[in-house]
């Protein structure tokens, strides 16, 4: 039984100084204008852009805008561009990043300023747009037994239930760039996942009328972007496959 | 002057908030919800392990009720809970859970026939009968008597969370996001609202409401390490506080968690442990077992993390550039298990570990985890001194939770609370009481006072630092105020934060910036913080007895006679460096199970004049009526069901007891 830490690389070696290149810029304020601004940190055994980011606040510029809550990686709050690419920055160790780090906010959605980005916004109109949420007629009866679910069907729906909303997706996703009011792999898997629970009332024919267009289901070009970046690993181009070919099927045979 | 109308406010967009702005939403109300962040990002999401509601459907929780559930929850406590609050609970929480399972929590089902489980490190076979498939299963966590903790995979926060997230969402209740509430408008004895900031634009609104519910979670983050999100700083808490007429209850009631990961105090949850998990010392050695015979690694949270400070202290620690800790082995559980239903446990230990737990020991110590005490309310969850102030969830002091809150509880008390207090927030709505009565004059005073005291901050000169203050007191509150405290070090704790508290005072900022600047956000949070800081060390100091999580070292002794009761603080005058603490007495003549041991920890206690009396008592009311069934039992001791709501009254159908 191996009862040690394994020794990563900055443990190990001589302390490195980090160059982190921050894309700054506060609509707020009608002098500031875009710009890279370095920060140079001492490295620390463990450190993640968490750790990094807030001691650049506390230490070096206490006006850095950024957004962590959980610092687990559980939450979806911080996803920005580590060097180029999106990510969750809380559970980003730097030890896995090189001396020089470009940070930067996650594109698509609207600046607040900084790394900070209104991600919130986003999916509360995404979810009012969707209608994603359970739709029932059934009244239930709190004091009488739950209605039964297969114990792998609750495990599937929760394996589509796991995305956190990070915004990771669109991101890095093609069609996103050119329609602005693309649902994006969030909305789409969020659809796939209402349809798999039987408690949703809704069929494909009205699944269709929400995403059965540029803007939904057929808006993808299956650049699989989405997918390579999702910090939960989702798998979501097979989501959006069948849900294409399902929202197909309630287009050519309506009432099937 | 921008002031917005609403019948209900409702600070905190966690799962308490939603759950209670849903609640009057049916009710018909107009109803707002303010959060510090998006809702779906709350502190809720993190709650891995799960939910307690004594369903009963599952092999391992067979024969399990509201009463065993009751029992083990004022056992946990240590008899500081207020046992109707308990009973509330427990018999709404089956009613929470059935709801949840209607908008959508994929809660994990039972499987009929049979499946391997481990149970102390060692493997058992589990046979689930063939009537309850599909029915909601539970696991095992520490404290209780059945396996009753509901769960979905490790993900039941963020599932519970979703599905009320998107409840709010279908009711059209809007959330207003990063907007954080500054001060509580109030006159006499009466809230109407809040003074609130946008958090982008730096713009003051008045939030005008017939009633206001705060349900901001915990006060975690005044402890240097805590497994709680960044966010739970006790701020909200401490609008109740600064109105000088609402009280706190039980703030020196903290709960440190046996198994967060040592350097980033990241939880691991307590499923790890119910599923079959164990804690090893520096030579491998299992020790639980020596300290707790019977509960080992499952006995309550306090007292696990008592035994394992203990046993460092005993130079059995691991040591580490870090500190000591011990280890935590989910090793036996095997891979498949791990990966499916401790997977966020996989993912943190990858991530910010660089260990696979399936292969490796997880180095773990106890860490701030939870906050019994908060906003003290009745029943209703009305605070008792200020009309129109409501709190349910962590932030509120209820008092469901005592001195010590099991697994699984804290969940679950969110949407109970959340589902009951909203109905009294809407009938508080429908009284003549209720009605809106504010000037505008007291609107725009509120106002101007929060603006002078932001440009206060904005132009200090006094040259202190909101970030050295908030690490100073961070530290006095780990190393002072901790799992074992001593009236010398909290002595020395509550001078350190008085004298923090005044040098807050004198903060001067460098960012000047009206509108989005997190150094002014810092700034007024840290005044914040240290008046709830100094509420927490002051009654702990006071209580010169061992409660729960609330342990002295120089009065180990549970002191019924001298200490069975609520710590009430008030902060009376804004320049005031203290807290006024005064007492209620938890009385023992009504309750349904009077003191006793609790079965685990140490027996070692001062009993209460009247609780030899009331165990005769219940005896002798129970020996009258041998041939009632348990309902009737119950009802012949205590009181609770008039309490309820009329629509959550009621009893829970199970497959043994059907209705």
């Amino acid at each position: 039984m191996s009862t040690q830490m394994q020794a990563r690389p900055a443990d190990a070696a001589v302390t490195r100084r980090l160059k982190i290149h921050v894309l700054r810029y506060n609509p707020q304020d009608p002098a500031s204008k875009p710009h890279l601004e370095v920060f140079e940190v001492d490295e620390a055994p463990s450190m993640t852009l968490f750790v990094a980011l807030n001691d650049i606040r506390d230490r070096q510029d206490p006006s850095l805008q950024f957004d962590f809550v959980c610092r687990a990686g559980i939450c979806g709050s911080c996803a920005m561009l580590i060097n180029g690419r999106p990510g969750l920055a809380c559970r980003t160790l730097t030890s896995g990043l090189g001396e020089r780090i470009t940070l930067a906010p996650l594109p698509f959605f609207e600046l607040i300023g900084d790394l900070s980005v209104n991600t919130g916004k986003w999916m509360r109109g995404m979810s009012e747009r969707l209608e994603a949420w359970i739709h029932s007629s059934s009244e239930v009866d709190l004091r009488r037994l739950e209605e039964r679910m297969e114990p792998e069907l609750a495990e599937q729906i929760y394996e589509l239930e796991r995305c956190i909303e990070c915004g990771c997706c669109l991101a890095a996703c093609g069609t996103a760039r050119m329609r602005p009011d693309f649902v994006g792999a969030v909305g789409l898997n969020r659809i796939a996942r209402l349809r798999l629970d039987p408690r949703d009332q809704r069929t494909d024919a009205d699944y269709y009328e929400l995403i059965g267009d540029d803007d939904g289901v057929f808006g993808c070009m299956s650049l699989l972007g989405c997918q390579d970046v999702c910090p939960k690993n989702l798998d979501l181009q097979t989501q959006i496959a069948y849900m294409r070919r399902k929202m197909l099927r309630a287009a050519v045979f309506p009432g099937s | 002057m921008k002031v917005v109308y609403t019948d209900v406010l409702v600070i905190g967009g966690g799962l308490a908030g939603l759950r209670t702005a849903v609640g009057v939403r049916r009710r018909g109300l107009d109803v707002l919800v303010l959060s510090l962040v998006p809702a779906k990002r709350s502190h809720s999401v993190a709650a891995q392990g799960g939910m307690q509601a004594s369903l009963g459907n599952s092999a391992m929780g067979a024969g399990d009720n509201e009463d065993i559930h009751f029992e083990d929850t004022v056992r946990g406590s240590d008899w500081g809970a207020d046992q109707r609050v308990v009973r509330m609970f427990v018999n709404t929480a089956p009613k929470a859970i059935r709801e949840l399972a209607a908008w959508g929590v994929p809660w994990s089902r039972v499987a009929r026939g049979s499946r391997e489980s481990v149970v102390n490190a060692e493997k058992i076979t589990i046979s689930e009968a063939a009537d309850a498939h599909g029915l909601i299963t539970a696991r095992d966590f520490g404290g209780t008597k059945k396996w009753r903790t509901c769960y979905t995979s490790d993900g039941t926060g963020h599932t519970m969370l979703y599905a009320l997230g998107d409840q709010t969402i279908a009711q059209g209740i809007p959330v207003l996001e990063r907007q954080e509430a500054l001060a509580l408008l109030h006159e006499g004895d009466r809230c109407h609202g809040a003074v609130v900031r946008d958090l982008i634009t730096g713009e003051l609104i008045a939030y005008v409401a017939k009633a206001t519910t705060i349900a901001t979670g915990g006060y975690g983050r005044i402890y240097k390490v805590s497994t709680n999100a960044i966010i739970c700083e006790g701020t909200g808490i401490a609008l109740a506080l600064e109105t000088g007429v609402a009280t706190l209850g039980n703030m020196e009631a903290v709960q440190f968690h046996p198994t967060a990961i040592i350097t980033a105090g990241i939880l691991t949850t307590e499923g790890c442990r119910g599923d079959g998990g164990v804690l090893r010392d520096v030579d491998g050695h299992r020790f639980m077992p020596d300290y707790e015979p019977e509960k080992k690694e499952l006995a309550s949270r306090d007292v696990v993390s008592r035994r394992m400070t203990e046993h460092m202290r005993k130079g059995k620690g691991v040591p580490s550039r870090y500190g000591d800790h011990l280890w935590l082995d989910i090793t036996g559980l095997g891979r498949a298990h791990i990966e499916k239903n401790l997977r966020e446990v996989k993912e943190i230990c990858e991530y910010f570990l660089g260990i696979d737990p399936v292969e490796q020991w997880i180095p773990v110590r106890p860490t701030q985890h939870y906050s019994m005490g908060g906003i003290r309310t009745d029943h209703t969850g009305q605070s008792p001194t200020l009309k129109g102030l409501f709190s349910c969830g962590e932030s509120a002091c209820w008092d469901l939770h005592g001195f010590n809150r099991l697994g699984g509880n804290s969940v679950a008390e969110t949407v109970v609370s959340g589902m009951i207090v909203a109905e009294f927030v809407a009938d508080y709505c429908e009284t003549e009481g209720g009605e809106l009565s504010i000037g505008t004059g007291l609107v725009r005073e509120f106002l101007e006072r929060e603006r002078q005291r932001l440009d206060a901050l904005l132009h200090g000169t006094g040259g202190e630092s909101a970030t050295a203050l908030r690490e100073s007191m961070e530290t006095v509150m780990m190393d002072k105020v901790g799992i074992f405290r001593t009236g010398e070090e909290l002595e020395a704790a509550v001078r350190e934060l008085q004298d923090l508290l005044r040098r807050s005072r004198n903060i001067t900022l460098r960012t000047k910036a009206p509108g989005a600047n997190p150094e002014l956000v810092a700034a007024y949070r840290v005044q914040k913080m240290l008046k709830i800081a100094l509420c927490v060390a002051q009654g702990a100091l006071l209580r010169t007895e061992s409660r729960g999580a609330h342990f002295r070292e120089d009065y180990a002794q549970r002191n019924d006679r001298d200490w069975l009761k609520r710590t009430l603080a008030t902060w009376e005058n804004d320049s005031d460096d203290l807290p006024t603490i005064r007492y209620e007495e938890i009385p023992v003549t009504d309750m349904e199970l009077p003191p006793g041991f609790r079965g685990y920890g140490t027996r070692n206690h001062v009993d209460h004049p009247d609780t030899e009396a009331r165990v005769a008592e219940v005896e002798k009311t129970l020996a009258e009526i041998p041939e009632a069934d348990r309902f009737a039992r119950q009802r012949a001791l205590m009181d609770y069901e008039s309490l309820l709501p009329e629509k959550y009254r009621g009893r829970n159908e199970r497959l043994t007891e059907r209705l």
